[in-house]
């Protein structure tokens, strides 16, 4: 019998599905090595289903997505329950990525702007309820909560696929590693590894010049009347995030000429990503005079949004402070 | 909140500068407020806001950053670098929703044990103002969340 | 508050707590603490924790050594006073029992808690804090050896007035080769200027050449006058410092100070240095005739030749061929093991103080212009005179405190100008005859023979007003006041305003750090108060040496002083270095960053963060490296690493997160 696989989708986009099935034919080979029994974006199951298997029944879980709702952490939990290898897939499960951005607002800001915002025709305020009786009975939709929380701030999670999405080759990679596992070729590596990705940062693959770096202002990309296209774009005032994100990507951004906004989260054994692009941006601003360092730092219009992009979630203050 | 708040401050100083101003306070018997614990770097440049983050997750609500004045630094202008990362932290800061006064940088030389006393003291009474770091209801922050038991492969 | 994420330690922690006498125990229960720390820091390791009246003592000493070899510890924290005390100590005793003295941690309950709280429970609970903090970051505390570094025998000593002197003197006659820059032509400094020092009166000149003649000759001693020091770069024991030897435009080889080419040089010109502006000198010179070395300079920017391209008539005279109009600076490198700073200090700009009319009124002269106006080898030959230069005065004013104790200026007592002015009063007294008034906020007279020499200008007749000057003026008001200068002054001893017309005031101007102070401090990587004065390493234990390792500090660089403080700070500085010598290697603190190298992407974020220039990037590997050599341990490029890369021994990430939970308690199990 084929050991079992699954992939399960909580708050996140749907990116990571995709690059799943960027990887080609090479999804062929996991068809051909496992039994896919929970996959809801690519076949029809229950979760019924997968409550019935026994605990510890499915050896290899990718989880994508965030833990937002009371649905998702149920997922979490019931997927933990019956696997044996849980992979926080991507940047979402890993860091809590775009999703984990809400974190900067309460649950009453967040509803505000989904169904009251610009862009909802809602006239009559209609909020969603979690409860709500109807002459069937009782109505339950999943709870929202008040942050998103990575993966493995609900379960235990043995290894780490970071990036948004993770790139479909370094996929590849790792599904080869398993099958090889598998067939008795090669070991797991060591739980809690990073898989997919190296301990660097991007700067280690990116191929563009760099100096000793001072600049006097932060730009816009667009802002720049020519980029240098050899040259390190932070050495250009471009709030690049290279320096301090995991590599694996093969700085593809930087290379293409648009610098690197973080999906990879931290290198190897960094606390909090985001102190270590205040720590770099603040040492390569070239003023010593409190007034200028000001004026330098307004050319980052978002500091938490560069430094937290993808993540917030995991950060030490992953929790903005809002009254409720 | 209760007028019983006790703030609990985390105190980054110099060896070369404030913790001595800090030792100078203790030797001449100058009184401040026992809310800060103070940690002791080589240098305010050595500072990570990682160090931040932690102690503001941690429990504290409230953390003095102090250096040698501009121009003075032991290591001669390792405390402008501290400089720029406080101005940035305090930007951050405040989009997290945390009150960009729970930080506050002071420059203190070793002479200077009476006014580090001071800054400590209305650094206290400005953190008793703004009440707890409470974190609206959910845990702070602690190193690694809870863990099931990882099933063995 | 819990948390349960700790592994629990592998390590044997000893906690020790100093009651020191009553100064800790006095606020904070010390056996509480300690009752405490041994049941509620269990979990973390603490195997043993007890308190003693005095840890410091040797009997408190032995306790922890017992401890460690019979609990087989490998931690020990003591709460005590601060580490900057007693971290060598407690160190030691670890070592002594065996165990890597940097696995020790002293925290401080005593400058922290006990000392600047009043409440007893909160101190207390403070004092439980501070240990808890100490044990966590113990655990992380590694072994190290400290750095041993090689001292380099010979000594650079900047700056040769009579600070300088002393030191490279001292230095020297021990054996050992030092280097004595100066920036101007001849030693000397300041002394060199004086008539006579207080308060024995001797003459400045009698006791300073001597000595300047010793430096210049002594085969010990390289003499590096017309020069200056541009860069210094490395450490304690190893500086390498490059000096610019400035042309001279005089071959030193074949110049035999015979001063044939001062006489024949046609163009005056206003000395402003060493006459202080009352006197020329000639276009080639030298500053006086006793200059060390005795090689004159041509001064470039006023030689006719080099304005005008014609004249040479110093070379057309030299009777050896000496002058060399195409010599260029010369750079030289130079390695030192241990650098003297004596670069002395200014005078204010007595214009400054607009309201004494300095600059503004003729006879209003300042102290350095009246040391050479007293000066037999002066402009005037010792002749007290008015500006005109033939007026005797017949009454003079002087001023104490001109810029000194005073807001406005500078809040510092210039220490020198009350013997100073004193003795100015003497010597016109003694010269001329004249009225002598002395306006004074204080007088101080503190050190040997000051005091008597008070007495006895008393006596000649001096007449002291106790007030600070409010104005000098020519405006006459009264009768009797046309033609003179008027002092306008509060006597504060007689409660009333005083108008008192004077033919010359004399301002007691006060001494200031050199104008490039902050530039010098920053070539030495050592710091100046906001004054500008380089600070000590310790205001009364450790007065001549910088925080900087390996440079110490002479003279009024430090501080405004008189003659014999001086001397004997030069004396004492060179004793440190002749110290350091004789160790042959110094021992250093082991905290340094280094990179780890498989981490390292090379981003050279940190590359521009280093003002010691200790980091190096490898462009073939693209990796930074730390050269642990030239490390001073700040730590800065550690925070700044974007990727974690850098670590710093003694200070690490670790260590200090650990900390900050200790202090917060989140080590403590859940209740």
């Amino acid at each position: 019998m084929k050991p079992k696989f699954a992939m399960y989708w909580a708050a996140s986009c749907g990116g990571c599905e995709i690059a799943v099935l960027n990887i080609h034919e090479k999804i062929l080979d996991v068809d051909a090595n496992f039994e896919v029994v929970f996959w809801p974006v690519a076949m029809d199951a229950k979760i019924k289903d997968v409550e019935a298997l026994p605990d510890g029944d499915i050896l290899l879980t990718l989880f994508n997505g965030g833990i937002r709702n009371a649905e998702n952490e149920h997922m979490a939990h019931l997927l933990r329950r019956k696997s044996k290898i849980l992979v926080a897939f991507g940047s979402c499960a890993n860091e809590g990525c775009i999703p984990g951005l809400a974190n900067l607002s309460s649950q009453e800001e967040i509803f505000d702007a989904v169904y009251a915002g610009v862009s909802t025709n809602n006239p009559l305020r209609v909020r969603p309820q979690f409860n709500w009786q109807i002459p069937e009975g009782e109505l339950h939709i999943p709870e929202f909560y008040p942050v998103l929380r990575t993966l493995d701030q609900v379960v235990n999670v043995d290894y780490y696929i970071p990036g948004c999405p993770p790139e479909s080759h370094q996929i590849a990679a790792v599904i080869d590693h398993v099958i090889q596992v598998l067939q008795g070729k090669a070991e797991l590596p060591p739980p809690g590894s990073v898989l997919g990705a190296n301990g660097t940062t991007v700067c280690d693959e990116c191929t563009r010049r760099r100096n000793v770096k001072m600049i006097k202002k932060f730009r816009r990309i667009q802002e720049l009347p020519e980029i240098d296209p050899t040259l390190c774009l932070l050495e250009q005032g471009i709030p690049c995030n290279g320096p301090a994100t995991r590599n694996g990507c093969g700085a593809l951004c930087p290379k293409a000429g648009a610098q690197c906004i973080g999906c990879y989260g931290p290198a190897a054994g960094v606390v909090d990503y985001g102190a270590r692009l205040i720590a770099a941006f603040a040492s390569v601003i070239d003023s010593n005079d409190p007034q200028e360092i000001d004026r330098i730092l307004d050319g980052l219009p978002d500091p938490a949004g560069q430094i937290y992009r993808f993540n917030l979630a995991k950060s030490l203050l992953r929790k903005a402070r809002k009254e409720v | 909140m209760t007028n019983t708040f006790e703030p609990v401050i985390i105190g980054f100083t110099c060896n070369w500068c404030s913790y001595r101003a800090a030792d100078l306070a203790g030797t001449a018997r100058v009184k401040y407020p026992p809310n800060i614990r103070l940690i002791r770097l080589m240098c305010s440049g050595r500072l990570d806001p990682t160090f931040v983050f932690k102690a503001l997750s941690s429990g504290a609500d409230g953390v003095l950053i102090t250096g040698c004045h501009p121009g003075e630094c032991h290591y001669l202008e390792q405390n402008y670098k501290a400089l720029r990362r406080y101005l940035m932290l305090r930007r951050v800061l405040v989009q997290m929703g945390i009150e960009p006064e729970r930080i506050r940088l002071v420059w203190a030389s070793a002479a200077e044990g009476v006014k580090l006393a001071q800054e400590i003291a209305s650094f206290t009474e400005e953190i008793r103002a703004l009440g707890p770091l409470n974190w609206n209801g959910i845990e702070p922050a602690v190193a690694q969340p809870e863990k099931e038991v990882a099933y063995e492969t | 508050m819990t948390n349960g994420n700790h592994r629990p330690p592998q390590e044997r922690v000893g906690v020790y707590v100093c009651h020191c006498g009553t100064n800790i125990a006095g606020i904070i229960d010390v056996e509480a603490v300690a009752r405490w720390a041994g049941e509620h820091l269990k979990h973390r390791g603490v195997v043993v924790a007890r308190d003693y009246k005095f840890m410091c003592s040797s009997l408190g000493q032995e306790l922890i050594e017992q401890d460690i070899r019979e609990h087989q510890l490998t931690r020990v924290v003591v709460a005590a006073c601060s580490p900057h005390l007693h971290e060598q100590t407690f160190r030691i005793a670890c070592e002594r029992a065996g165990l890597n003295p940097y696995l020790c941690e002293l925290v401080s309950i005593r400058e922290q808690a006990s000392w600047v709280h009043t409440d007893k429970n909160a101190a207390t609970e403070k004092a439980k804090a501070i240990i808890s903090g100490g044990v966590e970051r113990v655990l992380h505390h590694e072994p190290l050896e400290p750095l041993h570094v090689p001292i380099d025998a010979a000594t650079l000593v900047v700056g040769g007035g009579i600070a300088g002197i002393q030191a490279a003197l001292e230095i020297a006659d021990a054996g050992f080769p030092v280097y004595l820059v100066e920036r101007e032509p001849s030693i000397g400094g300041h002394m060199a200027q004086f008539d006579k020092t207080f308060p024995t009166l001797d003459c400045a000149a009698c006791i300073l050449t001597p000595r300047m003649v010793s430096a210049g000759t002594h085969p010990n001693i390289t003499l590096m006058t017309w020069s200056e020091v541009t860069d210094v770069k490395g450490y304690v024991g190893n500086f390498t410092v490059t000096v610019r030897k400035k042309a001279r435009y005089i071959n030193e080889d074949l110049c035999t100070g015979c001063g044939i080419c001062q006489d024949k040089c046609p163009k005056k010109v206003l000395d402003e240095v060493f006459e202080a502006g009352l006197g020329y000198r000639k276009a080639v010179y030298t500053p006086f005739p006793q200059a060390v070395p005795k090689y004159p300079v041509i001064d470039r920017p006023n030689c006719t030749y080099f304005l005008k391209g014609t004249c040479r008539a110093c070379e057309k005279f030299c009777p050896t061929d000496a002058i060399d109009f195409e010599q260029e600076d010369e750079y030289v490198t130079l390695k030192v093991g241990n650098i003297i700073l004596a670069t002395g200090f200014d005078v204010l700009d007595g214009r400054r103080i607009a309201q004494y009319g300095y600059g503004r009124l003729a006879n209003v002269f300042t102290s350095l212009e009246f040391e050479r106006l007293s000066n037999a080898a002066g402009p005037t030959n010792g002749e007290i005179v008015l500006r005109d230069g033939v007026t005797t005065p017949k009454t003079v004013g002087i001023i104490h405190c001109a810029g000194s104790r005073d807001r406005n200026f500078n809040n510092y007592c210039s220490a020198i100008c009350c013997m100073q002015s004193l003795k100015f009063a003497h010597l016109v007294k003694e010269r001329t005859g004249a009225t002598v008034f002395n306006f004074y906020i204080d007088i101080r007279t503190t050190a040997k023979a000051y005091d008597e020499f008070y007495q006895r200008v008393l006596e000649e007749g001096t007449i002291f007003v106790r007030g600070r000057v409010a104005e000098v003026t020519d405006a006459a008001r009264l009768p009797g006041e046309e033609g003179k200068l008027i002092i306008q002054v509060e006597d504060t001893l007689a409660g009333r305003q005083r108008r008192i017309p004077v033919d010359m005031v004399i301002l007691s101007v006060s001494l200031e750090p050199r104008h490039d102070a902050k530039e010098v401090a920053k070539l030495f990587g050592i710091s100046c108060s906001s004054d500008g004065w380089i600070i000590e390493k310790h205001p009364k234990l450790d007065p001549v040496a910088t925080m900087t390792e390996g440079v110490f500090v002479a003279g009024c660089a430090q501080g405004p002083k008189d003659i014999p403080s001086t001397v004997s700070q030069g004396a004492a500085a060179a004793a440190r270095v002749l110290a350091r010598i004789q160790q042959k290697q110094i021992a250093l603190e082991p905290v340094r960053a280094s990179v780890d190298e498989d981490k390292c992407s090379g981003c050279r974020i940190c590359n521009g963060l280093c003002p010691f220039n200790a980091i190096i990037f490898h462009e073939d590997r693209m990796v930074t490296e730390v050269n642990p050599a030239l490390c001073q341990g700040c730590g800065t490029c550690v925070a700044a690493c974007p990727a974690g890369a850098i670590s710093g021994t003694g200070f690490s990430n670790e260590q200090i997160l650990s900390q900050i939970e200790g202090l917060l308690m989140l080590n403590l199990e859940a209740v």
